[in-house]
């Protein structure tokens, strides 16, 4: 199946969860830096303005857009019944992906 | 293999991830919007703080997520580590408490 359509949305979308799984950590810790007042917020919020942690961001919301297409792909293979429609599918969550990837670069840059 | 086990975690993870799907349209939507002109904690603590309706929103994104992501990295770790049995399963368990804590955490920090 390698080379298959399905099989690149079968690794986007298990690399994507493995990158989110990884990443959530540090997010829910940033997060709760808010436990320690606003001010230890806003250290934390001036560390994502650098360029290379707003590329990161970038990234990481394209992942979370793509394990979210790739999902919703998952889930109409498994429950509806219109399987001729696989590649399709594939090609909507790639749409949806990058469609989420650029309105966050256009709203990141503004 | 325990079928029922297999069965009951298939089912958690698709119902999990039909919960996901709507948090993470509504967080892509929240980013896009509140990203622009930048971060400041007065605006993320301004929209959150005391706001039980986002209260109630990412206290199911993170619960679902404690459930999702654990069960998600199940077979990854079979299939691409070889890593089967009970000590997967338990550190999986110990990674779903994990998430359920920091993420409780995160969501009560910009609460109150």
């Amino acid at each position: 199946m390698r080379g298959h359509t399905g099989y690149w949305a079968f690794i986007v979308h298990r690399v994507s969860g493995v990158l989110l799984v990884l990443f959530l950590p540090g997010h829910f810790i940033a997060l709760g830096s808010a436990l320690e007042g606003a001010a230890e917020f806003d250290a934390f919020l001036e560390w994502t303005r650098m360029p290379a942690v707003k590329f990161a961001e970038w990234g990481i919301v394209v992942l979370l857009a793509a394990h979210l297409a790739g999902g919703l792909r998952v889930l109409a293979l498994e429950f509806l019944p219109w399987r001729d429609w696989q590649k399709t599918l594939a090609a909507l969550a790639a749409a949806v992906s990058l469609a989420v990837g650029l309105a966050f670069a256009l709203a990141l840059v503004r | 293999m325990n079928a029922r086990r297999e069965t009951l975690l298939w089912l958690a993870q698709r119902a999990s991830a039909a919960v996901l799907a709507l948090c993470v349209v509504v967080h892509l939507a929240t980013m896009i919007y509140a990203i622009q002109g930048g971060l400041s904690a007065a605006e993320i603590l301004g929209r959150t703080r005391g706001n039980v309706g986002w209260l109630a929103f990412y206290t199911t994104f993170v619960l679902a997520i404690a459930v999702h992501a654990p069960i998600g990295l199940r077979p990854v770790l079979g299939e691409w580590l070889g890593w089967r049995g009970a000590s997967r399963d338990a550190a999986l368990s110990a990674l779903a408490l994990v998430l359920a804590a920091l993420g409780m955490r995160a969501v009560l920090g910009v609460f109150t």
